[in-house]
């Protein structure tokens, strides 16, 4: 058998290739390597901190929306006593704010739409790829932190959900930097209705300077902690403790 | 027919070994080789998770796409063949690419202010106004078409062809790529929201930067192809050592 020049190089591409994949899969199981990868993100947050400032995310026009908003996550809650909720309109629902405040409080649905509303049609952008524009309308989370009055040692709001994958429960953290964004809102009304259970009824977390999985649906408690560790997984939320997504998700 | 006239005052001609590349260019050029590389096919790997293109800020399921893999595969359409990592996973993906577009951003702004403030980027990057008149492009684009590359001190220059290339990689697509993919970033759109504008919407940012990745593909090819018909081992060596022999003027010029 002889070997011409072109099949040499041929298949030294193609071994050059299997080592790199091969490689590459090895790296990737490497805690250790993917800690040196996973340093970007601190980088990341905190290059995108010193270039937006408190810069808004861009608003649109009413005429901008999407035709129609997919669901995504978890569209439907099993837990029963969300069921129940639901089925009563979350009449007797309450919204608890705790841990490192002053005054834990517990806010109703009439108490939330009783505050002063931010109306904003922004894009949600999906961490898969695709983005959908709508109109969200709520209380801003910033002057519900007032009201309860953080602790010194407050950092991160703790959003726990009423939803799970694979009975692990649902949740997300923001700091406070976004907490306090004016654009970070707890919508209860979303394209000029109440928002559905597909879309996180009775209130979804907004915050548009980050990608979709930080955007809490069925949000029950609002718990302000000083750390993530010692929480779930530690990492701040459901896929970043399970699916090894970032928690800084602003890309 | 009249440039072989070389070699008669010192200056270099076909046989000489010379030094070609600086050191920057070679280490920049092989350290974009790895990133590139990985940029890409772990890039493949994070459009898999949404295997749609679209125009304008919105896109999403029940949106018209200009492409759509979707039916491809099974919804998966790069295979892990040419994917970081080889088992889909969109997190795992996104860590490499997070990581590696730092070091691509990095090593892009270095070169390319080295380039511009050495000068090299205008004297031997950027194509001359006469070299972009339409006969001397038809003229090298007939001779590349006849695998006739330039010999001799002639070699030592880029032509015309390879400007236009090198060019457009680093002043269009690797800019272009860096950007679109900041165009993305809800937190880079609060930003800059005349990225935004630039890009015309999110959705068309997305498609742009899968546009420049194969753009980059394509040149990539050709590149492969050129150093392979110019001579594989003298090319490696010039980027490599950074010594370079020049080729043998012709003397049949027909």
């Amino acid at each position: 058998m002889t070997l011409s020049r072109r099949k040499l190089i041929g298949m030294g591409a193609a071994g050059a290739g299997g080592l790199l994949l091969g490689g590459c899969d090895r790296l990737n199981a490497s805690s250790g390597f993917r800690d040196s990868l996973a340093s970007a993100e601190g980088l990341t947050m905190r290059a995108q901190r010193l270039l937006m400032g408190d810069a808004l995310a861009r608003e649109f026009t009413e005429r901008e929306m999407s035709p129609s908003f997919r669901v995504n996550g978890n569209s439907k809650v099993e837990d029963t006593a969300y069921r129940r909720a639901l089925a009563s309109g979350f009449a007797g629902w309450t919204l608890r704010v705790d841990g490192l405040v002053q005054r834990p409080l517990a806010l109703g649905l009439d108490a939330l739409k009783g505050l002063p509303q931010r109306t904003q049609i922004t894009r949600h952008d999906c961490v898969e790829g695709w983005s959908a524009i709508g109109k969200w309308q709520g209380p801003q989370l910033g002057p519900i932190l007032a009201a309860a009055g953080l602790l010194p040692e407050a950092r991160f709001a703790v959003f726990h959900c009423a939803d799970a994958f694979d009975g692990k429960p649902y949740y997300e953290s923001i700091d406070l930097i976004d907490a306090f964004h004016p654009q970070t809102i707890l919508a209860w009304r979303m394209n000029d209705a109440p928002l559905s259970e597909g879309h996180g009824a009775p209130v979804r977390l907004r915050v548009e300077r980050q990608l979709g999985y930080k955007q809490a649906k069925f949000v029950m408690r609002i718990e302000l902690r000083a750390t993530l560790a010692g929480l779930y997984g530690g990492k701040g939320g459901y896929w970043e403790d399970h699916r090894g997504y970032q928690w800084y998700a602003g890309i | 027919m009249a440039e072989q006239s070389h070699g008669t005052n010192g200056s270099p001609r076909g046989g000489d070994l010379v030094r070609r590349h600086g050191w920057l260019t070679r280490v920049w050029h092989w350290f974009n080789a790895v990133v590139v590389t990985v940029m890409l096919m772990s890039g493949l790997m994070i459009f898999n998770a949404h295997p749609r293109l679209y125009w304008g800020h919105y896109g999403a399921n029940s949106d018209p796409a200009w492409l759509d893999l979707e039916k491809v595969n099974d919804g998966i359409p790069f295979p892990g063949a040419v994917t970081i990592p080889s088992a889909y996973s969109l997190a795992d993906a996104r860590l490499w690419h997070l990581a590696f577009a730092w070091l691509l951003l990095a090593a892009l702004l270095v070169y390319l202010l080295w380039t511009l403030l050495s000068g090299r980027l205008r004297r031997e990057i950027a194509p001359l106004p006469a070299e972009l008149a339409p006969r001397h492009l038809w003229h090298d684009l007939r001779e590349h078409a006849r695998l006739r590359f330039p010999t001799g001190a002639a070699a030592l220059r880029y032509n015309v062809l390879q400007k236009l290339a090198y060019s457009a990689v680093l002043l269009v697509l690797l800019p272009g790529i860096v950007l679109t993919g900041l165009g993305m970033s809800p937190a880079m759109d609060a930003a800059w929201p005349w990225l935004l504008d630039l890009l015309g919407g999110r959705q068309s940012a997305r498609s742009l930067h899968f546009l420049c990745a194969f753009a980059l593909v394509g040149f990539f090819l050709i590149h492969i192809a050129m150093v392979v018909l110019a001579g594989p081992v003298n090319e490696l060596r010039s980027m490599i050592t950074g010594w370079y022999r020049l080729p043998a003027e012709r003397e049949d010029r027909a």
